[in-house]
């Protein structure tokens, strides 16, 4: 059996997974990239930052994230054995903490002073918010003005931990907007300020550091499932958008060909009518916010706007990791709907007594499908990378739960 | 073989001024009016234009030029429209560049995007989000077509990256006159006078040309700018002037005046 510890599919220096990542940006940050990715290289070997990061993920985030069986909600999912890996229960309430910390401690290894960061859902805001309030860094957040909508608690969350929110209205006002108007404050504000990327995409060195610092969730669940079951898990599942998340439970077992990967896109209405976030299984290869990968784009090469009932995963393209991962086959992609999502979710909350987000509700939707095709002697490892608490309003609407509505069935 | 572009960067040299370059995307304010406009500018004094390609994700762009760019993919623009546009860029007598995000470069094809310029009278490339050491493909593309290879350099490129840059050009190097985005600009920044010094020292033997972009936007900068740089680079100024207009002709003067300033700017900086 292969190390746990050992890489995931590998980067050349110039941050390529085969065809796919690289980097094309702006001159003007090349330096900053450049300074990111060789601290980072320090960074991974100084004993001190390790231990600093270390205990910053057991006592502030409470990892290790515990490893839940889902026996009521694998009774669905073909009887399989269905573990969780509870990302859900970190502090700030997903898996996007865990890049968080790590970046700002980077940021002040660096000697910067002030932090931005994009968001979606809103995860990434309030974690990069929470780490900015605990290490002392100024924070500005590019938000859509979409998702500041839809996700207004989030909003208040931010601003309540001292960071400022600017909402984005321009272009499609969602992610992809916010990660643009963010790329534009750190050209003109590079000296004192590090771009916290959320997501393992964008330029050479994010994808690989946003990798490196979810690797922690792909270790930990290796350990748990073979410590709970003697082997390890027939198939891992986990929702893509940018990708972090999966990428990071990924990692653990892309060394392990007997383990299947699945990453689940968001389908939106359907990846047939348009109206979907599913880049790998409905986009192409292109170039897209600093990247080669798997792009929504129109036959002119302009972005496609994206469409699904969660935010985090409302993203027109894909880390290019995964755009590699799904060339060469060893990881599979599959659409899930924005109604087979919200049955997910409904099915966890009502089985298991767990709220997921809606993003990881598209990896349970998935792990159904799993289960069902490999039986009741398998054993599946699904991510819930966040909780659904933020997304109460939009099920809450979906599922006619307001003013008496009553339940749709 | 030398382009119209080269040539009319060593005309300048030989008057004594910097050559001044235009900037405006193709299809703005619409398709009918966009080689109105692109007229006006050379008329004013534009020795080259550089023809935006309007891309949905312009991630060095500022608020003017975003909104430009907005209006012209609601119009409908597409790569070929930006080739005819380029093609009545050619006939005015100016030399006519694309500007281009490098994703519709790339879907269009790199070969097949030079050749078709090249056959339209373009006459050179600035690809602002590629950088040379991701160019492999383009160098090829570029070269086979004869056209003029434009990359930036910002005021935080190292040493290093001066000189591995300005190899990858040819035609000129755009210097980014400052740390941000396209935009007016009320004063030219120290920067830019730094990174052209810098960037001379390692263009020493190649001669490479120098123009400077970002933030121009009145005849005293362009005037400033042209004591030390090749060639002077505007564009949301113009831009601006036609969002700011109630009417197409009144937008066409303001972009002729503007042109005129910036023209009269360009020539007066060595002035004594």
């Amino acid at each position: 059996m292969t190390s746990a510890s050992s890489a995931s599919t590998s980067a050349d220096g110039g941050g390529h997974y085969g065809r796919y990542g690289g980097r094309f940006s702006p001159e003007a940050i090349v330096a900053a990239l450049d300074e990111v990715a060789v601290e980072w290289e320090k960074a991974k070997n100084d004993p001190g930052f390790q231990a600093e990061l270390r205990e910053l993920l057991s006592s502030y985030t409470g990892r290790p994230s515990p490893l839940t069986e889902a026996k009521n909600f694998g009774r669905s999912c073909g009887g399989a054995r269905v573990f969780l890996k509870r990302e859900d229960l970190n502090h700030t309430g997903s898996h996007k903490i865990n890049n968080v910390l790590g970046q700002a401690l980077l940021a002040k290894r660096m000697g910067k002073t002030r932090v931005i960061a994009e968001t979606g859902a809103g995860q990434h805001g309030v974690a990069t918010a929470t780490a900015c309030a605990l290490l002392g860094l100024d924070c500005v957040v590019y938000m859509g003005e979409e998702d500041t909508r839809r996700q207004a608690l989030n909003v208040a969350r931010m601003r309540m931990l001292g960071g400022e929110v600017v909402p984005v209205t321009i272009g499609s006002r969602t992610l992809k907007d916010a990660v643009n108007e963010a790329f534009r404050d750190w050209v003109a504000n590079v000296e004192h300020t590090h771009y916290l990327f959320g997501t393992a995409a964008g330029p050479h060195p994010f994808p690989t550091l946003v990798r490196d610092l979810h690797h922690v969730i792909g270790e930990e669940a290796r350990a748990q499932v073979l410590e709970l079951t003697g082997r390890l898990p027939d198939a891992v599942a986990a929702c893509v958008g940018g990708g972090s998340n999966a990428i990071g439970i990924f990692g653990a077992f892309i060394a392990d060909p007997e383990v299947r990967l699945y990453g689940f896109e968001a389908g939106g209405d359907g990846v047939g009518t348009g109206r979907h976030a599913a880049s790998i299984t409905g986009g192409s290869p292109g170039v897209f916010q600093g990247a080669r990968t798997y792009v929504m784009q129109d036959e002119h090469g302009q972005t496609v706007p994206s469409h699904s009932i969660s935010a985090g995963l409302d993203y027109p393209a894909v880390g290019p990791e995964h755009a590699a991962l799904a060339d060469s086959g060893r990881a599979t992609y599959a659409p899930v709907t924005d109604a087979e999502a919200m049955e997910a979710f409904r099915l966890l909350c009502r089985t298991e007594g767990i709220i997921p987000a809606i993003e990881s509700a598209h990896a349970l939707a998935g792990a159904r499908t799993i289960g069902e095709e490999l039986g009741p002697e398998a054993v599946i490892l699904v991510n819930l990378s966040g909780r659904g608490d933020k997304d109460v309003d939009t099920a809450a609407a979906y599922f006619g739960l307001v003013d008496g509505q009553g339940e749709q069935s | 073989m030398t382009t119209v572009l080269q040539t009319k960067l060593a005309e300048a040299k030989a008057e004594g001024r910097a050559a001044l370059i235009g900037y405006m995307p193709a299809g703005f304010p619409d398709l009918g009016s966009s080689t109105k406009v692109i007229q006006a500018m050379v008329e004013g004094g534009c020795d080259a234009i550089e023809v935006g390609l309007p891309y949905s994700d312009p991630m060095m762009d500022g608020p003017t030029i975003q909104k430009a760019a907005d209006r012209a993919l609601e119009a409908g623009t597409t790569p070929s429209d930006v080739l005819r546009i380029v093609a009545a860029t050619a006939e005015t007598g100016a030399a006519a560049l694309v500007m281009s995000y490098w994703n519709p470069i790339e879907r269009y094809g790199a070969q097949r995007f030079c050749a078709d310029l090249a056959a339209a009278g373009g006459t050179g490339v600035i690809t602002p989000d590629l950088l040379p050491e991701e160019a492999q493909e383009w160098r090829v593309a570029t070269d086979a077509a004869g056209l003029d290879r434009i990359f930036l350099v910002a005021p935080s490129s190292t040493d290093e990256r001066l000189r591995s840059t300005t190899e990858a050009c040819r035609g000129f190097v755009y210097a980014a006159s400052l740390m941000g985005v396209t935009g007016t600009r009320t004063q030219v920044s120290d920067a830019a006078e730094k990174l052209v010094s810098r960037t001379r020292a390692v263009t020493a033997e190649s001669r490479l040309p120098i123009c400077v972009g970002l933030g121009i936007s009145t005849g005293a900068q362009a005037a400033e700018v042209a004591s030390y740089a090749d060639g002077v680079i505007a564009g949301a100024g113009f831009c601006q002037r036609i969002l700011d207009a109630p009417d197409l002709e009144t937008g066409l003067s303001a972009v002729r005046s503007f042109a005129e300033e910036l023209a009269l700017g360009v020539r007066s900086g060595r002035a004594g």
